[in-house]
């Protein structure tokens, strides 16, 4: 509970500093968490992820140990498992698609219950993978639809986007399903993680720190489109400043608004030196990005060196006159 | 001998699926018996030429390390994560998301938590982080590091021997996380510190001096085998005629020691007898090796190098011997190595030739490049063929389950082959649930060389899980043989079934074809090869 709590009190605190700043500093502190900091953040986030994923890439794969969860292709009339466990690239992009989108392994997931007699059993266990898909796949949307505004004109996909994601039609202005998707399914992931005995004993402050983060995220923006009701020009205003290299810290958009930038900012700052890094991971995972054909083809391992073995003549030598006696052939008599 | 209860209720017991309020890593670790494996023989380590041999006790305080052990491991660490980008990747992108936790056997079977796949990787990564991560120097425990100390290196000693390296929670493991991959990381860093244990290094010491791990030596080897010659033609009449290190023989047949050595594998040995023998008057020229007489490397259980020093034996005595390809036995480690790591570490096998079946002339495709071919999947075309005369009735008195082992199933995808030969050989064939195979399969919870004898409370509540997945279908359809194609299950089942589901025998598949094998010139069989008498011979 400690590693939980802790990560709260960041969160709160890191909160307090932008709110404070935005509403008393004046311009000097909207002018830190509006520019300088998204700047700094985004700049640390390029540079740490492409650094992390270069040093993934330095070590190389020296064999292929593609997790083989499904039938191996062999002979004709056996119907190979073309995806859990491809022979070819093309089954590898099916299967990494479908981990990488659907989180596949995930859906897998059961529940291991022991029972009288004794009886293990294993039920199916869809929440992880509900709640998984369902924030990766709202947060994608949020951030999607925050394209608008950083563009001008709107790509149409963006207005679709929202066309989609606002169909509730429920207030005004309309309240987006992702952004309440969203919530709730970071708030499921941060519940399971302090109730399910298992998981809370594996989890580290590193754990509950993002998922304080994205609440706070989600929470705050929910909060400014819905309670505060922040002026959205002046925050497009500060939005295309920022890509345009022309930063503007426009009047009167609130404090609540500087969290939520500073807030986005921490989380990229943070990402590459976290777990978050599983984005760029999964793709450089090789029990799943490796065709399972290794008897057909070989994989080569660039640092494969020499060996000392036990040769034939060695082993002939040490056991020569009992394989005679024993009617073994021999290579020397 | 550990203390095992005898009844096995107490070691259900003991299971708490709920870990203690206390963080791990401020829960030391004790090394009980029962749990854990002697310490290796210093003569093993020395002979191949591994590190610090020396007498050692792992109950001991002093393990007798190297004055700069932190040092060898820090380097070694670093050398890994350098030459593996699995391992890197592993040590980095774990969510903790707890998928794997309750997947693995030994978690299952024991509840001790430090056995959750995730934690099982924690106990290494928490060191990771702390020596090579920016957020570990700056912010230490906080960042989930902790300094490499003997007590953490002894409880990685520990709990990386309770792993079998069966990859079931790689299966769950969203970014495809493999435990095994970590634990042989583990072990290659605890040989260089001299800390194996005996149940490896001997055996991998024999292998590399007799060609097997049982340590027979050719002579032995060859009358080992004449013995069940002998024993074939009491029971079926025939006379069958192995040849041994032949050159100009088509195929060489390597398998497992272990089938040459103790039952139940034995039979199984026999099976292959009666087979190849049956096979010659197709046009079968097939070659036993007493030099590569061993299928099973327990070099994987040791490090890459070792596995590749042991494995080399394969292609060298086929290149010596001279013949087109390789035929290998029932075994699962060694179907691993021959799929993942063999032709990549000894390869290119160019001086093979692509494998096609001399009896049907079905080019294996499948394995063009390592040129060697399973012993299922021979068999399996055999019968598709319509090349082997079985009487499936002579195994009417076997309720026959499979149990599909780790590393065929995970490291190579060998799901229907062995199940396409039973339901060819067996007339009473039922599987076990659908969790518990297949990919989903558990272990017998003594892979990867952990089926010694003095960890038997560890193999029995590794293997509970299995277990409990066979007395499912003994209690359900009356099953009573197991079914397997790989040798170590073949050792250690028998001693699982008898703790946990008495009545059930384990067999290799290529017994049950022997058994059902119409063989030419056979006398009337009324015996298998258990001497056990056929359905209707009975009296």
């Amino acid at each position: 509970m400690v590693k939980c709590m802790f990560s709260l009190t960041v969160v709160i605190v890191l909160s307090l500093l932008a709110f404070v700043g935005a509403e008393t500093a004046g311009f000097k502190a909207q002018f830190l968490f509006g520019i300088a900091i998204p700047y700094a953040a985004l700049l640390i986030f390029v540079i740490g992820v492409l650094n992390r994923v270069i040093g993934w890439a330095r070590s190389p794969v020296p064999f292929a140990i593609p997790t083989t969860a499904g039938q191996q292709k062999s002979l004709p009339w056996i119907k190979p498992a073309n995806i859990d466990n491809p022979s070819t690239t093309g089954g590898v992009f099916v299967r990494m698609f479908l981990e990488v989108f659907l989180f596949r392994s995930l859906f897998r997931n059961t529940k291991t219950q022991l029972s009288e007699g004794p009886k293990i059993s294993f039920n199916l266990e869809i929440f992880l993978w509900l709640a998984a898909l369902a924030f990766h796949a709202s947060f994608f949307t949020v951030l999607a639809r925050h394209l608008r505004l950083f563009t001008e004109p709107v790509p149409f996909v963006i207005q679709m986007l929202e066309k989609v994601d606002g169909m509730m039609q429920v207030g005004a202005p309309g309240i987006m399903l992702s952004g309440f998707v969203l919530l709730a399914a970071v708030s499921y992931l941060l519940i399971r993680r302090i109730i399910i005995p298992q998981v809370k004993y594996i989890s580290l402050t590193q754990d509950y720190f993002p998922l304080f983060l994205i609440i706070g995220i989600a929470a705050s923006g929910i909060l400014m489109r819905h309670i505060f009701k922040i002026d959205v020009i002046g925050a497009k205003q500060l939005a295309m400043g920022l890509v345009t290299f022309h930063p503007v810290i426009p009047e009167g958009i609130g404090g609540i608004f500087y969290v939520h930038i500073f807030f986005v900012s921490v989380l990229l700052a943070y990402f590459p030196f976290s777990k978050l890094m599983h984005m760029g991971g999964i793709f450089m995972s090789p029990t799943r990005n490796l065709p399972g054909n290794t008897r057909a083809f070989r994989h080569v391992n660039p640092w494969n060196y020499p060996v000392h073995t036990h040769t034939y003549e060695e082993y002939e030598d040490d056991f020569r006159e009992k394989m005679i006696d024993a009617g073994l052939p021999v290579e020397k008599e | 001998m550990s203390d095992l209860p005898k009844n096995n209720n107490e070691l259900i017991e003991k299971i708490d699926y709920n870990p203690s309020q206390k963080g791990w890593m401020d829960t030391p670790t004790e090394i009980r018996k029962g749990m854990y494996c002697y310490a290796s023989n210093p003569k093993s380590v020395e002979y191949i030429g591994l590190p610090n041999a020396r007498q050692w006790n792992p109950l001991d305080d002093d393990w007798k390390l190297p004055a700069n052990w932190k040092e060898i491991v820090h380097n070694a660490f670093k050398e890994r994560l350098d030459r593996f980008r699995s391992f890197k990747v592993f040590m980095d992108i774990c969510v903790r998301c707890g998928a794997c936790a309750d997947k693995c056997h030994f978690f299952i079977g024991t509840g001790d938590p430090k056995n959750m796949p995730v934690l099982r990787a924690e106990l290494l990564r928490s060191v990771y982080r702390n020596d090579f991560t920016t957020a570990g120097k700056i912010f230490g425990k906080v960042a989930g590091a902790r300094e490499l100390t003997l007590d953490v290196l002894k409880e990685w000693w520990y709990y990386f021997f309770q792993c079998t390296e069966c990859r079931r929670c790689s299966v769950f493991c969203p970014y495809g996380i493999d435990t095994a991959e970590i634990t042989i990381m583990a072990r290659e860093i605890f040989n260089l510190l001299g800390l194996n244990i005996d149940w490896i290094a001997t055996p991998s010491a024999n292998c590399y001096r007799t060609g097997n791990h049982l340590g027979i030596q050719p002579h032995a080897y060859k009358e080992m085998i004449e013995f069940f010659v002998d024993d074939i033609e009491e029971k079926t009449g025939v006379v069958v005629e192995p040849s041994f290190n032949k050159k100009g023989a088509d195929i060489l047949f390597i398998t497992p020691s272990g089938d040459v050595f103790a039952d139940p594998g034995t039979y199984t040995a026999m099976g292959y007898l009666m087979l190849f023998h049956y096979l010659k008057e197709q046009g079968l020229n097939i070659t036993w090796s007493t030099y590569a007489s061993e299928g099973g490397n327990f070099g994987f259980f040791t490090s890459h190098e070792m596995m590749k020093r042991l494995n080399a034996k394969m292609y060298a005595e086929a290149k010596r011997l001279g013949v087109k390809w390789i035929l290998g036995g029932e075994c699962g480690h060694m179907w691993r190595v021959i799929t993942q790591y063999m032709e990549t570490m000894n390869g290119p096998a160019d001086f093979l030739q692509n494998p096609v079946s001399p009896i049907t002339g079905t080019k294996f495709e499948n394995a063009n490049s390592t040129k060697m071919v399973h012993i299922s999947e021979f068999t399996a075309d055999l019968i598709y063929h319509g090349k082997l005369k079985l009487d499936k009735s002579r195994n009417d008195n076997q309720i026959v389950t499979f149990h599909d082992s780790c590393n065929p199933s995970r490291g190579m995808g060998m799901f229907e082959e062995p199940r396409y030969v039973i339901k060819n050989t067996c007339n009473r064939f039922y599987e076990m649930p659908s969790n518990t195979i297949k990919e989903q399969t558990f272990c017998c919870g003594s892979g990867s060389g952990l089926n010694a004898g003095e960890d038997m409370e560890l193999r029995m509540c590794g293997g509970l899980p299995r277990a409990n997945a066979v007395k499912h279908v003994h209690d359900k359809f009356g099953v009573n043989m197991l079914a397997t194609i790989c040798a170590i299950d073949r050792a250690a089942l028998p001693a699982l079934m008898n703790y946990w589901v008495p009545g059930v025998d384990v067999t290799g598949v290529t017994e049950l074809v022997a058994n059902a094998l119409i063989m030419p010139g056979e006398k009337e069989r009324t015996v298998n090869l258990r001497d056990e008498p056929l359905p209707g011979m009975e009296e």
